[in-house]
């Protein structure tokens, strides 16, 4: 009996997030319906879905950024360190502190590549301009991007490529050293090599982070997720270990899915 | 092996760093509480700031509404001027005001965008284009009584139009076209560039994307714009003084060559003559009340037709 508890205590330190009955409308439209899953801490999770099937709001609802949509309504539990995300004790800019977000186009601020960096750390009260410099050092190496720019930290950050933009997006979110980053469709706009970078910068990233990622390429979500949430209409209609949901799923509209049938 | 992963193998990048953050961005709950506190602070400085203009205006329209109260009557709207104010009347000036605008309106629209497409989609970005820039804003900030002066010059003398609503409507037009070519030509220079090529991609010619694309998604910028310089020159009295128009028009105008006298314009010189009939202070005040109401309508229509195009997109 303790064993199990103990066991159960475990799995529960272990989860980043525990969604519980989320649902979720645009006025009438209801987006989400009735989700419940588990993110485990330094994992992968990727998200995989028909466009329109609610992975992006799913994604948006973890760090409260699709508030900013007024029609939205949402019920249910999304449980993070103990707590509702959505209780009246929390304060999103506290949240999403800790919950670094990276957006589907690069989105660099029209700065220096320096000043993009430590906009965060710089809202966070760090003032020390030898700490900033070091901070923006430490986290343009995290994200692979140290190499190519150390020479222009002051160049404006729209001289760089779709990549190293992306990348540079990254180093920002790290900057304010979140616990879960999540990414709604990071490399939809980038070359496949570039791509390949940030898949490889997700993979190191995944030993001190947690990592949610939505995307839209299936070859993608198998190579550098852990464990696969499949939503169709709205729904979590399956949510496993990557493999398995590749290899072996239980539900046929997940196989038909990730065997290109439909979507 | 393929090329594919035999360039992903070369590239392969090994970790060249340790990470170990020398620094700790910890949950300042205080600092946030204070931040927040902050952002609703400027929240109300800025409603503050809306909450002045309106009192500003609360008053002004209270007090020219306790002045109106009586003489605003249909008689007034529709009767003739007069020297003695229970019989005046201000029909012809309201008429005067409106064939300004339909002047004003067409030769500021077609000549101020004609103008912003030219130098935004035409002319060539040289250092004539930054000249004439330069020159077009800095009319914007001339003195309204020097466009008087330049439209007695023109318009009264050498074109020989002398008072007439035609020489009035061409002034106040010139007045307002600076700000209107500034304004069209900032919404003409916010149409992203995709969509220009998009359309050009497609084989249209650069009229065709002007007309079809660019004027489309630039109109709603180009009309709020023209609807607050407009409804300026409506108001505007200094340059009608140079120019002479008339204190007492018996005849309400036929045509764009009749003389004329003008809302604003009336609104002057009953106030200038309070001193000798206290009543003209509030025939002044009623004028107003109708001035503001012409204002409010043609403000009105212009926001709606703008929204009308803005749904489009």
């Amino acid at each position: 009996m303790s064993e199990t508890v103990k066991n159960l205590d475990d799995y529960k330190n272990n989860l980043a997030y525990d969604v519980k009955n989320l649902s979720l409308w645009y006025g009438k439209n209801q987006a989400l319906k009735n989700i419940n899953l588990q993110i485990e801490k330094n994992q992968v999770t990727a998200i995989i879905g028909p466009s329109g099937c609610g992975k992006s709001t799913f994604i948006k609802t973890l760090n409260r950024m699709i508030e900013n949509i007024p029609i939205v309504r949402t019920e249910g539990e999304i449980i993070y360190k103990d707590k509702d995300i959505f209780d009246k004790s929390i304060r999103v800019e506290e949240l999403r502190t800790k919950v670094g977000m990276v957006f589907q186009k690069p989105n660099p601020f029209p700065k220096s590549i320096y000043e993009n960096v430590v906009y965060g750390p710089k809202i966070h009260g760090i003032k020390n301009k030898g700490l900033l410099m070091e901070i923006a050092e430490s986290s343009l190496k995290r994200a692979a991007l140290w190499d190519e720019v150390k020479d222009r930290l002051n160049d404006n950050a729209y001289g760089l490529s779709g990549g190293q933009q992306q990348r540079l997006c990254i180093a920002r979110a790290l900057a304010v050293q979140p616990e879960i980053i999540l990414m709604d469709e990071p490399t939809s706009a980038l070359d496949p090599i570039a791509t390949y970078k940030i898949e490889e910068l997700i993979d190191e990233l995944k030993k001190d982070y947690t990592i949610v990622i939505v995307t839209h390429s299936m070859q993608q979500a198998a190579r550098i997720s852990d464990n696969t949430a499949f939503f169709l209409m709205g729904e979590l209609v399956e949510y496993d270990r990557t493999k398995k949901i590749f290899s072996n799923p239980e539900d046929e509209r997940t196989e038909d899915y990730v065997t290109g049938r439909f979507g | 092996m393929n090329y594919e992963s035999q360039f992903i193998k070369d590239n392969k990048t090994e970790r060249k760093y340790e990470f170990k953050s020398n620094y700790k961005i910890e949950i300042d709950e205080k600092r946030i509480t204070r931040r927040i506190k902050l952002s609703k602070v400027s929240r109300y400085i800025f409603s503050l700031s809306l909450v002045f203009a309106l009192l500003v205006l609360v008053i002004l329209l209270y007090r020219i509404g306790v002045d109106s109260i009586g003489w605003l009557n249909i008689n007034f709207l529709t009767g003739k001027l007069s020297i003695f104010p229970e019989k005046a009347g201000i029909f012809s000036v309201i008429m005067g005001s409106v064939y300004l605008t339909l002047i004003v309106i067409p030769v500021t629209l077609i000549l101020g965008v004609s103008t912003a497409i030219y130098l935004e989609e035409y002319a060539s970005n040289g250092k004539i284009k930054k000249i004439i820039n330069t020159n077009i804003s800095n009319l914007a900030s001339v003195p309204s009584v020097i466009f008087g002066l330049l439209g007695l010059t023109v318009f009264s003398r050498m074109l020989n139009l002398g008072s007439s609503i035609l020489a009035g409507g061409l002034t106040l037009s010139l007045l307002v076209l600076p700000i209107i070519v500034v304004s069209s030509q900032e919404s003409i220079k916010a149409v992203p560039g995709f969509l220009k090529e998009a359309s050009l991609a497609m084989g249209a010619t650069k009229w065709t994307t002007l007309r079809k694309v660019v004027l489309p998604v630039a109109l709603p910028g180009i009309l709020t714009g023209s609807i607050l310089s407009i409804s300026r020159a409506i108001g505007e009295t200094a340059p009608l003084v140079v120019l002479g128009i008339p204190t007492l028009i018996l005849t309400t105008p036929n045509s764009i060559f009749d003389d004329f006298t003008a809302l604003p314009i009336q609104i002057y010189y009953w106030t200038l003559d309070t001193v000798l009939t206290p009543e003209y202070a509030n025939l002044a005040a009623a004028t107003i009340v109708v001035l503001l109401g012409v204002l409010f309508i043609m403000n009105s229509a212009a926001i709606i037709i703008r929204n009308k195009f803005q749904k489009k997109f």
